[in-house]
């Protein structure tokens, strides 16, 4: 499987990704510095990683969105490649319009740095095939703004459509109110595009896919899309 | 020209921060303040002297950059 991973400047989990990417598909992803917009034409995967691109200056993730790179993003979008955008990524795909919604500050209006379980609410994608169904897994979170927001018929459209693929629950699965940690609509953590080869999620599953990291629920999403692609 | 744009949250959007804000001025006693909503305002200097031309160009870089019509709405004052 082929993959590449978008590095922006603030990108900080670029080296996370690339390591687990290298570990469970065996091969090292391509590190594709923003400015450039020609992306290699055998691409599985293209992942963009957490950090505070452009030091997340009007809005999270607003600049890298008008990146040269993502015009060969987008491209590689329309023709199916998958797409994954963790944290800040997943700003950065709500910014491009290549995910519906928006990524605002956290209801509490501090960073939040912790652990957090989550609900698998979809295993009908390729990132998510390998985990059971409402299966509840740990993952760590570490941003500012996670607090997703949409309009009343997109989030019908994300419900009906099983577009939703993670919720933040407590440790038994419960989807509540307390268990939501910075106020998403509905405790969505990660969603789906209409063609479901674009995933964004706020939890960063690169940070426990190795036991030496303290945990290895975040492995299987990285699994799941080398076996779908490979 | 000089122009200013005024980006704020469409009505209904939750806004953490000007809560934050209200919850603020309430502690420091300024009774009667219902509800407060933070924007941002966004100066620019252009060498258009055609304000018509100038507005269009203005409203596209709001749609295109300056505002996240997803959550937001701007204001465009020349």
């Amino acid at each position: 499987m082929n993959s590449a991973v978008i590095v922006f400047p603030g990108s900080n989990c670029d080296r996370d990704v690339a390591v687990t990417l290298a570990d469970v598909t065996g091969r090292a992803p391509v590190m594709h510095w923003h400015g450039d917009p020609d992306l290699p034409d055998d691409l599985d995967l293209i992942v963009i990683p957490g950090g505070f691109s452009h030091g997340d200056y009007l809005r999270c993730g607003a600049m890298a969105a008008h990146a040269a790179a993502m015009a060969g993003v987008r491209r590689a979008a329309d023709r199916g490649v998958a797409i994954l955008g963790i944290c800040n990524g997943f700003q950065v795909l709500c910014e491009s319009h290549l995910l519906p919604g928006a990524l605002m500050r956290n209801r509490d209006l501090r960073f939040i740095c912790r652990d957090v379980h989550l609900r698998v609410e979809t295993t009908d994608t390729m990132f998510t095939a390998g985990y059971a169904p409402a299966q509840v897994i740990r993952l760590p979170i570490a941003h500012h703004d996670g607090n997703y927001v949409a309009d009343l018929p997109t989030q019908c459209a994300l419900e009906d459509e099983d577009r939703i693929v993670f919720r933040y629950c407590d440790a038994g699965g419960k989807v509540t109110e307390t268990a939501n940690p910075n106020g998403s609509l509905d405790n969505i953590a990660g969603i789906l595009s209409e063609s479901r080869t674009v995933l964004g999620l706020m939890p960063h599953p690169e940070r426990l896919a190795d036991p030496r990291l303290g945990g290895t629920d975040g492995r299987a999403l990285f699994v799941s899309v080398m076996e779908a692609l490979s | 020209m000089k122009a200013r744009v005024h980006v704020t949250l469409k009505a209904g959007v939750l806004d953490p921060q000007g809560k934050a804000i209200a919850h603020a001025l309430h502690a420091l006693g300024f009774d009667g303040v219902r509800d407060a909503r933070q924007g941002k305002v966004i100066e620019l200097d252009l060498e258009d002297d055609d304000p018509e031309a100038a507005r269009a160009r203005i409203d596209d870089m709001c749609r295109q950059l300056l505002a996240n019509t997803v959550i937001e709405t701007y204001r465009i004052e020349l």
